[in-house]
């Protein structure tokens, strides 16, 4: 129920965008709920867009992880 | 290699699990996540297995549909039958009421439709005008926002709502009031978190000394927030921490906590075997009674039941038992044909058991 699906926004149309699932499946969605530009990743729940994702983010949770397990190596 | 993937990453999750077993202490500890997609994630990637024996997840009540009570479940089906077209999610179709699901109501001549999103309802309800449509509201703050969205849209007026959103906060304390429950952690819902962001949580180290991950849903996700959490013991200090920056901000989806204040009040709720929990659901706001389908179909549910003789899904929903500790798992009670509620949505405990781990319990005797 709470699953929500990554989708990159590539049409937006007032409160409707069209986005990429990432297989060529292509819906549109509500984005009432966020602010987005094109290209941007959404979370996709029950066809409503929940929350603008960062990949700056998602690369520095990484970083830090493999940084914080490197150091416990040592 | 795609974000995604990356949080799958099999040789980043063994030097994971490999800090989880050195960061481990001795005794047993319990840690407690209250989502179903993160059970999915844990049962289905087998993560249980990457964690010393004395570290055990446990789930809590965070299948939305396994929440909702009977009654509630009662009062789509009385609807149905009462030539009412009632739009539902595809995982509420089978939960069981007193009597009947919404699925028997459809064999029963009942139109019952499944629906990806509130969006769909309100799209039939402005086609087919001469029909009275309900959408049946449940979901936890994740799905909420799309219901207030819809309302303050001016749906039409052939539709109205069955609201049975339910607040995750309120389990979790409840969570802490079962006395040999003896959690020493929770991971917190990421999605959930993605509307509220985390100042809901911070009572948890404040007030109970509890530690707090907010967890995303890969596995790698899953084994960072097992590995925050021992860090936190090994420290001695409750903190709240979010491991899914990329996705959930402190303050949340602002807009969407707007838009939730704005049609709905907090509300008393009653859960599924759990009975009622003080402030946990949210109810229309006066001036949005009109779409509020339990006053414009006068709906009443004097006696309801829960659970089936033999349903254990009360205590499956606290992490009180595994699901094969249930008499009726995987005997009576199939994904096919369910007698508990856990055992019907994709996100029910039993039913992600009955799933990934049937083979695993067949060769464990169960």
């Amino acid at each position: 129920m709470c699953l929500a699906i990554p989708a990159k926004v590539v049409e937006i149309k007032e409160n409707m965008a069209k986005v990429d699932f990432g297989e060529g499946v292509l819906r549109d969605v509500n984005v009432t709920l966020v602010d987005i530009k094109l290209g941007d990743y959404v979370l996709v729940h029950a066809g409503y867009a929940i929350q603008v994702l960062d990949k700056e983010s998602a690369e520095e949770t990484l970083r830090l992880w493999k940084e914080i397990l490197a150091q416990s190596e040592n | 290699m795609s974000e995604q993937l990356k949080f799958r990453d099999p040789k980043l999750a063994k030097e994971v699990a490999k800090r989880i077993q050195d960061l481990a202490p001795d005794s047993l500890v319990k840690f407690c996540h209250v989502c179903g997609t993160h059970e999915w994630t844990i049962t289905h990637y087998g993560l249980r297995s990457l964690l010393p024996q004395n570290v055990d997840v446990i789930a809590g009540p965070g299948c939305p549909v396994c929440i909702i009570p009977a009654a509630e479940i009662d009062e789509a089906v009385q609807l149905a039958l009462n030539g009412v077209v009632v739009t539902c999610f595809g995982d509420v179709l089978r939960v069981p009421g007193s009597e009947l699901s919404l699925m028997d109501a459809h064999a029963r001549g009942g139109d019952v439709r499944v629906v990806y999103g509130v969006g769909d309802a309100v799209k039939m309800a402005r086609k087919e005008k001469e029909k009275e449509f309900v959408f049946f509201a449940v979901g936890f703050e994740t799905t909420a926002p799309s219901t207030a969205v819809e309302i303050l849209n001016r749906p039409p007026e052939n539709l109205s709502f069955l609201v049975s959103h339910r607040l995750i906060s309120p389990a979790m304390e409840l969570l802490l009031g079962v006395g040999d429950l003896h959690i020493d952690g929770f991971i917190a819902p990421g999605h959930v978190s993605t509307i509220i962001g985390l100042k809901p949580y911070e009572i948890f180290p404040k007030a109970y000394r509890m530690p707090v991950v907010v967890a995303g849903f890969e596995p790698l996700d899953v084994l960072f927030a097992v590995s925050m959490l021992l860090q936190q013991l090994r420290d001695g200090k409750a903190r709240l921490e979010n491991e899914y920056v990329r996705a959930v901000s402190t303050e949340g989806n602002v807009k969407a906590q707007e838009l939730i204040n704005r049609v709905f009040d907090v509300a008393d709720g009653n859960w599924r075997g759990l009975g009622m929990l003080s402030s946990s659901a949210l109810a229309l706001k006066k001036e949005f009674e009109g779409f509020d389908a339990r006053k414009k179909y006068d709906l009443c549910v004097k006696k309801s039941r829960d659970l089936l003789p033999g349903c254990m899904c009360h205590l499956v929903m606290i992490g009180k038992i595994k699901p094969a500790e249930c008499p009726l798992f995987l005997r009576e009670c199939k994904p096919a044909s369910p007698r508990g509620a856990c055992m019907v949505s994709m996100e029910g405990t039993c039913r992600i058991w009955a799933r990934y781990k049937a083979p695993t319990l067949q060769s464990e005797g169960f």
